[in-house]
């Protein structure tokens, strides 16, 4: 029982929905559904309320993934998932797989998958082991999506201790199909045929589900025979096939195979259509001789998927796949009442109640306790911090973050221009593809920032669902769905729960006020290692619709000359910050404070001006603060400078970083007002361009909008010119802090 | 004209071409399965990109057997354009229609990104367009591009000009910093002796837009109609 992950009182349980005591292969099967990964047993009471509806929604949570109108008839599909647990164990094969197992749920909507982004974190580049787990985990990212031939175009990248013993891979896939071609995984019409197709079955993978769903030690290693093996030519017939066959019509429902196999793909067809199904698993085309039934529907083999076929049109689905060298071949079929019965050659072997399996699964409202440590490091004061670096070396400084620094050396591993709809290039913030045979664009953005959740879950989770959605605003997308990630450590301490508890709330509070509905997403939890958990992790995707492809920009400047103008109020809140962690050594304080009706208002205005052409780059400062935003829009814009004078955001002498503390700092230095001005990281700032008579028309448009716009300076020469209150601070060749921020990680990688 | 896209069960640039071909350069496309015999009377063949049987084994090592292959082989003898872009050019290397091969690329991880290439032939019907040494935009996207031949090939493939493209930088020059995967002489595409095969790793049906980064790719199937147009005049 202790191997299979169930406790006793779900043992109770089981013989309770059993009515008997289930023999191995049922106890095997609760032990896979009832795996955390699978049931959400400790998350579902929080998911549940998040906003998950709206105008736009045509599919939400609940299926393989979730869709939203994008109009002409169309809809964008799209779900992150995790692998991480399989990344830490094997980087190359868990990273990989992990995006064959979400291209899967798209296609297997019926969506043609357009995009892959993905959100990753990794230890220290100084440690040998992150930096064998970045490029393991890159290059098995690439290693999939590059040969599949779905773009991966976007994404971020974060380096941090916390993470070394744990490294997140959260991928998300885009997909586009027409609203009235979407296809759902349910069961339908008793007597139907049950196809499987695909890879056959092997012992890989068995258990996959439970291994995510535990903590990690020192045997973790040994776990490695529990990370599957992707083969992405394979996926590529299927997704081929399973596209053209669902415009057949003769598919009712379809899923693939992908947690628990055999096991999920049965019993959640059966549950979703409110129907039984009976498979023989002597049917099950097998990789592997003497295979026992347990192994069969535990095996989390790969690039398989399941069929319920409308009976009579057998022959037009076995056509389809037989022209990909792919067969199906029927392993069952749907029938009355509701159990899931498994056969060996004829003889039943397990019969369950599938719903036992999946909505009778356990939920746990588990113990909910604010750490004892909470308040403690959001006090910060300033006179705590020592003598402040000058603005100049803090700069200097904060390019050398790997967080921070160009990602070029894991995007350039991954081919995102195939499929000839990639507008922005990897690297400019939101990716932004076009929507082929119409005039629109999607623009897509995946963030989260698991230091502000450590500090404070929950406006942390708000604040990862703002600069998501602003992401997307700043390349004129409006943005119109969401879906989640939710890293967590070990929910059955109350403290983390309370975390988890905590940024679903922000979660939901910021999707509500900025309208973006939760489509569907992930909960991984257990991502810890000896005990020690990783930085609440919650992150964000967020899909926004461009009405006009071409009018997008990016965080480039396009010309000498322009204005430079910072909307949004810099309130040099340092709190959480990444200068406070590089130069100070500290993670502490409070996290931005974040006025939603101001968010939402900045991320209108621009998508506004940008639909509007009146700007001609934009750019959302986050990790860095306003310098480094601005260091970056000089970026890849081909050597166009800026020069700069910020008004000083004056920090009172007894400012402390946590809000209600008033204990007066000593030593304090005026130092500190600079570099809060330059490295805060206030939320719902973004800085534009604008040219000439264009200028105004920003300007009055802010105005307009209630939101604060600054004239700060202009573009124009070689170097980054940043001055506070007069006095210039910051002064640097591009060409300089372009080559360090550029090549960071490469440099970083090279070392041996 | 017409333009025939051949389908491997693995192509990823398959759509990508064919888009290419009847939306952006507005000729007459079709997509070939690779099983077929037929190449369904078109006028230019191209052999797209991705991983046409998986490339397990070798880029390209399979799909020679590939049943259409035979009619790409009758069609290239009989003087037909073919284009073979990425793995189609890989292809072209595995069926013996040019000379050479392709190994991993000298720094080992998959490239991609837009590199300038320099058109070092213009008497192609894939570069007839073109201007001399002119300098094309194009993405790569490969982890085997690092193509190779044996001395004695490799002077003679540049004693018959049949070096098409070369890897250089914006102003086309020539230098290993250039040079993106290692290829011998920087070579990013040739053509066989008769001229009539091309093949090339970067790729232009990618770069026929300039809102996705280039349009430069153009003139590479813009090339095809004009040279075919003459053939028709003469």
């Amino acid at each position: 029982m202790e191997r299979h992950g169930i406790k006793p009182d779900e043992y109770e349980r089981i013989l309770e929905l059993m009515g008997r005591e289930p023999n191995l292969l049922e106890l095997g099967l609760f032990s896979v559904m009832w795996s955390e990964h699978c049931s959400y047993k400790s998350s579902r009471v929080h998911l549940k309320t998040l906003p998950t509806t709206g105008p736009r929604v045509v599919q939400g949570p609940g299926e393989n993934a979730g869709a939203v109108d994008i109009g002409n008839g169309l809809c964008a599909v799209f779900k992150i998932e995790s692998h991480n647990h399989p990344s830490f164990i094997e980087p190359y094969q868990g990273a990989a797989t992990g995006v064959g197992g979400i291209i899967r749920d798209i296609f297997t909507m019926g969506a043609r998958p357009i995009a892959l982004l993905n959100a990753l974190r990794f230890g220290s580049l100084d440690a040998p082991l992150a930096r064998r787990i970045f490029e393991g985990v890159v290059a098995g990212v690439g290693g999939y999506g590059n040969s599949i031939g779905i773009p991966t175009v976007g994404g971020e990248i974060v380096f941090d201790e916390m993470y070394s013993g744990n490294p997140l891979v959260n991928v998300l896939c885009l997909g586009i199909s027409r609203i009235d071609g979407i296809v759902k995984g349910a069961a339908k019409g008793a007597g139907n045929p049950v196809f499987y197709v695909g890879a056959k079955t092997g012992r890989d993978g068995i258990h996959g589900a439970t291994m995510a769903s535990a903590e990690f030690d020192e045997t973790s290693a040994e776990k490695r025979p529990a990370v599957q093996v992707g083969d992405p030519f394979m996926e590529k017939l299927l997704m081929e096939a399973c596209l053209e066959v669902m415009k057949t019509g003769a598919v009712l429902g379809i899923q693939d195979m992908g947690a628990a196999g055999l096991s999920c793909a049965t019993s959640e067809m059966g549950s979703r259509g409110g129907l039984g199904m009976t498979i023989d698993v002597m049917h099950v085309p097998q990789r592997e001789t003497g295979m026992t039934p347990y192994e069969i529907m535990l095996s989390e083999s790969q690039e398989r998927m399941l069929l319920v076929v409308e009976k009579g049109r057998e022959h037009e689905v076995t056509a389809v796949f037989e022209k990909w060298d792919l067969h199906a071949v029927q392993v069952g079929e749907v029938v009355e009442g509701s159990r899931l019965k498994i056969l060996e050659r004829g003889v039943l072997v397990a019969d369950v109640p599938n719903r036992a399996l999946t909505d009778e699964a356990p939920v746990y409202r588990r113990p909910m306790q604010e750490p004892s440590w909470q308040k403690a490091v959001q006090r910060l004061s300033l006179g705590d911090l020592g003598a402040p670096p000058s603005a100049q070396s803090a700069f200097d400084r904060l390019l050398t973050v790997p967080t921070i620094a160009s990602k070029r050396w894991a995007y350039g591993q991954y081919d995102h221009s195939v499929g000839t709809n990639t507008i922005a290039q990897p690297g400019m913030s939101a990716a932004v593809v076009r929507v082929k045979g119409t005039a629109t664009g999607l623009a897509v953005s995946v963030d989260g920032n698991g230091r502000f959740c450590y500090l404070d879950p929950y406006r942390g989770a708000m604040l990862a669902v703002a600069e998501a959605a602003r992401n997307v605003a700043c390349a004129g997308g409006e943005p119109i769905g969401g879906t989640n990630n939710l890293n967590f450590g070990n929910p059955e301490r109350p403290e983390i729960m309370w975390q988890l508890g905590e940024a679903v709330r922000g979660i939901g509070e910021a999707c509500r006020a900025l309208g973006i509905p939760i489509t569907g997403g992930n909960v991984s939890l257990y991502n810890e290692t000896e005990g020690r958990a990783i930085f609440p992790t919650p992150v964000l995707g967020v899909v926004g619709l461009l009405e006009d492809a071409t009018k997008t920009t990016t965080r480039a400047f396009k010309r000498a000359g322009a204005a430079v103008v910072l909307l949004g109020d810099n309130l040099g809140e340092l709190g959480g910050s990444e200068y406070l962690a590089t130069l100070h050594g500290k993670v502490a304080g409070q996290p931005p404070t974040l006025d939603l009706s101001r968010e939402a208002a900045i991320q209108k205005l621009i998508v506004k001006l940008i639909r509007d052409g009146l700007v001609e780059s934009a750019h959302d400062c986050s990790e860095g603060g306003l310098a480094l935003t601005l260091a970056e829009c000089t970026f890849d814009s081909g050597g166009i400078g800026v020069a700069v004078d910020l008004p000083e955001v004056r920090l009172k002498p007894d400012t402390t970083l946590g809000d209600t503390a008033a204990d007066v700092a000593s030593g304090f230095s005026r130092t500190f007002d600079v570099n809060a001005t330059l490295f805060g990281e206030s939320a719902s700032r973004i800085v534009v361009s604008a040219s000439g008579a264009q200028l105004e028309a920003v300007v009055a448009a802010a105005k307009a909008a209630g939101v604060m716009a600054t004239v700060i300076g202009q573009t124009g020469g070689d170097r980054i010119q940043l001055s506070v209150g007069g006095t210039r601070v910051v002064d640097t060749a591009i060409a300089d802090a372009e080559h360090v921020w550029a090549t960071c990680i490469e440099t970083q990688m090279g070392r041996r | 004209m017409k333009f025939a896209v051949v389908v491997f069960p693995g192509s990823n640039s398959d759509h990508d071409a064919f888009y290419a071909a009847s939306e952006v350069i507005g000729e007459d496309a079709a997509l070939v399965w690779h099983k077929d015999t037929d190449l369904q009377g078109a006028d230019v063949v191209i052999l797209p990109g991705g991983f046409a049987h998986g490339d397990y084994l070798r880029t390209g090592a399979i799909a020679r057997f590939s049943p259409i292959m035979s009619a790409v082989k009758a069609f290239a003898d009989r003087g037909g354009p073919v284009l073979g872009i990425c793995n189609g050019f890989q292809v072209l290397l595995e069926a013996g229609l040019l000379p050479g091969a392709m190994v991993r690329n000298d720094r080992i991880k998959f490239v991609s990104r837009l590199v300038p290439v320099r058109v070092e032939q213009t008497d192609t019907p894939f570069t007839a367009a073109c201007a001399s040494t002119q300098v094309l935009h194009m993405p790569v996207a490969h982890g085997e591009g690092n193509y190779y031949a044996d001395p004695d090939t490799l002077a003679e493939i540049e004693a018959h000009r049949q070096v098409v493209f070369r890897y250089s930088n914006a102003a086309g020059e020539v230098s290993p910093a250039s040079n993106p995967n290692g290829s011998l002489n920087s070579i990013a595409g040739i053509c066989n002796r008769q001229r009539n095969v091309v093949g090339l790793m970067p790729h232009p049906e990618r770069a026929t837009e300039a809102q996705l980064g280039s349009a430069d790719g153009r003139v590479i199937l813009a090339s095809a109609v004009k040279s075919l147009a003459s053939l028709a005049g003469r």
